[in-house]
């Protein structure tokens, strides 16, 4: 037992120590060929600000991966709490912004319910339903902004300074961010229900039979991403100054690739807070770095894939060789 | 196993014979419809957006509703929800299957649309293009806003003047197929090849693509700021003008705006000097001015040769013209400059 | 679960057949759909009169036909337990090494072929990964290659578009042969193609061993890595075909054609009774859905329904399509309709 608890913290680490190496080497790479323009001090204030709420995201689609399932709603929830509260803020500008931020996220917690009943009490499978669901979140986005879009004459300003105001001197959205990290990490190591989505994602059989309730850990994990989303949307309409039926299209995919770069297994049972933030790190910094040495945009694209690609692969890899030499060990 | 196969084949395959066989009793009825509904008062004329959810567009519509009104028929507002030339495909299919009376559409795209829109002028239905035109073949007639050569080179002389002759071009463009950005950044690049010493110091750096989308317009915009060479950004595209006003704006930037806007969007930048001025029309001008030129082809008092002259309501008198790509157009008219001095005025008019 | 028998001296006697139950018959995935189908029918032809026009059918046929040449190899691959979300970029890059061939003078029938090529080698890039790899989902594989194949599809075209097709070519996204629209025939090939594949060789019967359990299938010989390549690269290739048909409908290439099919196709496939667990679904389900949500867009459109309710009922169809089974399992359990049954039988 004791071996394989070493194998998977091994294992843990490895990955997270090669995202880490990956993310250097291509740091200084950047650094030398753009001319020193990369560890300026805007620069990483802009690269963590691009950043943050795709790592918001991240935290929360690792819960739903984890429990094996997925999640392919988020881009349109995140599109309907932030026409909902920007349409309500349209109307009456004088409100609190937290006020507004507050509704996104009970608009998105409605959603993860929606998406956690569909999944746990009509057992449909968690691609299946999440597609249907945003269809129908999508839809209704459209019918809401009534064919509007919501753009920042819309706003008041003290709503738009959310997104571009500093407290302690780092914007805003880093340190939610970072608060964000600290709960998600405590809540999956340290409490009950956190230790309950990892056994209800390794097996949900074991899981069932040893007493957990997996139907109500399931509509935890698809409640808590839906609530994230709403609160990402917000800060993603806030951000961009524009809130659009089609905003955050096929953003789910970036989530999705940020976990898995982060280690987290699409299997279920597998993934850590630490490797997420380094995928959603890893991420980020391709976007950013590849304007600043002046890589033609048409490239970006094919290298950002190839990138997710080459890095799954040697992940997958490693652990092969890790647990060959885990194998040998046992066999003497 | 084998039974219940071949049951739902051969309910299946009743199924689908009893509905042809519906199909086929209607078809008589349905050809002497075709007859009536396009000289009946209750004919469709069709507005095919860029983009449903576009302000631009949407003021387009408001002055092509109100000639459709004057004249006595049935306006619709159709579009997709994003800038693709396919999805616009497919809403011209549908109007063909509805059986409207004319399409007026602007394109995302020159060429895509040829095939559904010859098919459409093949069923009888009159196809007029506006703002962003398709190809000659794919239209009888194109509503031209302004002329393209001179919104491209007051653009140019603009920029050039408001960086006082150094500094570097950006351009924000829409979708990178749309006809008449293309048209106009041809113009542009003219402009600076014919008077090289003139922009000597101001090159065109770069040209990016904000597909009339306002998330993508701002993020190219913040990707064009990192780019310490680039002074001034042309935006030709409403959405990219207040995408990129609003970056500008939050990052107190030295750098500065001009192109096509909204004055009711942009009043807040001309007056903090963002944008010193710009350039645009009335886009409810062009919309009242598309309903009447289909108006007049439908009723065959025009035929969209040149020379011929048709009265567009309250516009007045308008001539046909022969058209820079070929085919023939209606001009609107002058392109408008708006700065500190008359922004006020126009703000509240569109 | 077949029927068995328990005789008195405690040996279990198992029927080496299913046989034929009114109950099972009914309740089947394929009967919902045809319901479905007919109750978009009729709501189409009492909302407009313009719909029940055969023309006005075939053409409609036309703009949803480009995606059903690709669900029917999805449906393979997703009756594998595997998925693939490349297939969009898939169409997108094929198109666009077509459109650069035939600018630099390779004549039409050649370029079309070396599209055909080219999805083959995507969709044959996807299995070898995914074979090389056993322990990477397919989810995040097809993933990465439908960014790498889109951008591959920028880096070669950029922002521009290539068109100028010769006219035999522009006529087949469009023609008709006879009454029938090009495409409808050879969709309707197509299908007949795959319910032989799948219901009637091997080759179908190893494909939904592998769904149902990919070790066993293993372990019981079935060369699991040479299917799984096979199908992928089918998938590939007849994304290539619905790119050629798309690309001469449009009459000219760009590198973002087809954005977000894949997701259509993918609920269309669903729609039709595939399961995603694997194992599950045939080719007449995912034809039935194909009509239903193509006709259903088709028809709500001509009477100027907006695209986001359309948008709403066919999310809402996905989910109640496919939760209707899972309450039924629990419906069919219940004592009052077992009685029924047994009374029914009993008449």
């Amino acid at each position: 037992m004791n071996n394989l608890i070493l194998k998977k913290m091994f294992s843990y680490n490895i990955r997270e120590i090669s995202l880490i190496l990956v993310i250097i080497v291509i740091s200084i790479f950047v650094q030398f060929r753009s001319g020193g323009n990369f560890f300026t001090a805007e620069n990483i204030s802009d690269l963590c600000t691009e950043t943050a709420i795709l790592a918001i995201l991240a935290v929360g689609m690792m819960m739903v991966i984890i429990t094996a399932g997925i999640d392919l709603s988020i881009g349109a929830i995140m599109a309907l709490a932030g026409m909902i509260g920007t349409t309500i803020l349209k109307g009456n500008k004088g409100i609190n912004p937290l006020f507004i931020i507050l509704i996104a996220i009970v608009i998105g917690t409605i959603c993860g319910m929606l998406n956690g009943i569909s999944v746990s009490k009509l057992k449909i499978l968690p691609i299946i339903a999440t597609l249907g669901m945003m269809n129908i979140f999508r839809g209704v986005t459209y019918l809401v902004s009534k064919g509007n879009w919501v753009l920042q004459n819309d706003m008041s300003s003290s709503f738009l300074d959310l997104a571009t105001g500093k407290a302690l001197g780092i914007n805003n959205l880093v340190v939610i961010a970072l608060v964000v990290y600290v709960i998600g990490y405590i809540f999956l190591k340290y409490t009950r229900t956190g230790r309950k989505i990892y056994a209800v994602g390794n097996s949900e059989e074991s899981a069932t039979v040893s007493g957990i309730k997996t139907e109500r850990t399931l509509l935890i994990a698809y409640t808590i991403m839906g609530a994230i989303a709403g609160f990402a949307g917000i800060l993603y309409v806030c951000k961009f100054g524009a809130a659009q039926g089609e905003t955050a299209v096929g953003y789910e995919m970036n989530v999705i690739a940020a976990c898995v770069l982060g280690g987290v297994s699409i299997n279920g049972g597998t993934g850590r807070v630490q490797g997420v933030l380094l995928g959603a790190l890893l991420l980020g910094l391709l976007n950013n770095a590849m304007p600043l040495i002046n890589i033609s945009v048409f490239w970006q694209e094919a290298i950002r894939g190839l990138i997710i690609l080459l890095s799954v692969m040697c992940n997958a890899l490693i652990q092969r060789n890790v647990e060959m030499k885990a194998l040998r060990r046992r066999n003497i | 196993m084998n039974t219940k196969k071949i049951i739902s084949l051969c309910v299946s395959a009743v199924l689908s014979m009893s509905l042809l066989a519906g199909c086929g009793g209607t078809t008589n009825s349905d050809s002497t419809s075709t007859s009536t509904s396009a000289s009946a008062s209750n004919a469709t004329y069709a507005l095919v957006a860029k983009d449903v959810q576009n302000p631009y567009m949407k003021k387009i519509y408001e002055g092509f509703e109100k000639s459709c009104k004057e004249i006595g028929v049935t306006p619709l507002y159709k579009g997709p929800e994003s800038a693709t030339p396919e999805k616009q495909i497919e809403i011209i299919n549908q109007l063909v299957a509805q059986k409207v009376a004319g399409i007026a559409v602007a394109a995302n795209d020159a060429d895509a649309l040829q095939p559904a829109l010859k098919e459409a002028m093949n069923a009888g239905i009159s196809v007029v293009s506006l703002d962003s035109a398709v190809n000659a073949q794919s239209r009888q007639i194109h509503v031209q806003q302004a002329d393209p050569e001179k919104i491209g080179r007051s653009l140019i002389q603009a920029a050039c003047e408001m960086v006082h002759g150094e500094g570097g071009i950006a351009i924000l463009s829409a979708t990178a197929q749309a006809t008449n950005q293309n048209l106009w950044i041809e113009w542009m690049q003219k402009e600076l090849k014919e008077n090289p010493t003139k922009y000597a110091k101001t090159p065109l750096i770069k040209i990016a693509y904000g597909d009339d989308d306002p998330t993508k317009s701002t993020s190219e915009t913040q990707a064009l700021l990192t780019n310490p060479d680039v002074k001034i950004i042309i935006a030709p595209t409403t959405v990219g003008m207040l995408a990129a006003g609003k970056v500008l704006q939050d990052k107190k930037s030295s750098v500065l705006l001009t192109g096509l806007g909204l004055p009711s969007e942009m009043s807040s930048f001309i007056e903090d000097g963002t944008c010193p001025w710009m350039y645009l029309w009335n886009p409810v001008d062009i919309g009242y001015l598309t309903g009447y030129t289909m108006n007049s082809i439908i009723k065959g008092d025009i035929k969209g040769t040149k020379g011929d002259t048709f009265t567009a309501g309250t516009l007045g008198e308008k001539a046909v013209t022969d058209a820079a790509g070929g085919g023939t157009e209606v001009m609107l008219g002058e392109p408008f400059k708006f700065d500190s001095k008359n922004i006020a005025e126009w703000k509240a008019v569109y | 679960m077949a029927k068995q028998v328990i005789q008195a001296d405690g040996t279990r006697i198992i029927e080496n057949e299913r046989t034929f139950s009114w109950k099972r018959f009914i309740f089947q995935w394929e009967w919902m759909l045809v319901l479905m189908l007919v109750i978009v029918t009729i709501v189409n032809i009492s909302a407009s009169s313009n719909f029940a026009n055969p023309t006005n059918i075939m053409n409609a046929m036309r703009d949803f036909l480009d995606k059903a040449i690709v669900v029917f190899p999805m449906a393979l691959v997703i009756m594998l337990g595997e998925i693939d979300i490349s297939v969009a970029s898939t169409m997108a890059l094929s198109s666009v090494v077509m459109g650069m061939a035939y600018q630099a003078g390779v004549p039409m029938s050649g370029a079309i072929v070396i599209a055909l090529l080219v999805g083959a080698a995507c969709g044959f890039v996807n299995g070898i990964i995914l074979a090389k790899f056993p322990e990477l989902s397919s989810m995040i594989v097809t993933l990465a290659t439908q960014i790498v194949f889109r951008g591959i599809a920028s880096i070669l075209l950029k922002t521009d578009s290539v068109g100028g097709f010769p006219a035999w070519y522009n006529n087949f996204g469009w023609g008709k042969f006879g009454p029938f629209p090009i495409i409808l025939i050879f969709t309707v090939i197509e299908a007949l193609f795959f319910v032989y594949l799948l219901h009637y060789t091997k080759f179908g019967r190893r494909t939904y061993a592998m769904g149902n359990s990919i070790t066993v299938s293993k372990f019981s010989g079935i060369k699991t890595n040479k299917i799984k390549v096979i199908i992928f690269t089918m998938t590939g290739l007849l994304a290539a075909v619905a790119a050629v048909f798309l690309a001469s409908k449009m009459g000219s290439v760009r590198p973002d054609v087809a954005k977000g099919y894949e997701l259509d196709i993918i609920a269309m496939v669903v729609l039709g009774g595939v399961s995603s667990a694997g194992g599950k679904g045939n080719i007449l389900g995912c034809i039935l859905s194909i009509l239903v949500i193509g006709f259903l867009r088709y028809g709500l459109g001509l009477v100027n329904v907006t695209s986001q309710i359309i948008m709403i009922i066919v999310g809402a169809l996905l989910i109640i399509a496919v939760a209707i089974p899972n309450l039924k399992s629990s419906f069919g359990q219940s004592k009052w309709f077992k009685n029924l049954c047994n009374n029914v039988k009993k008449c």
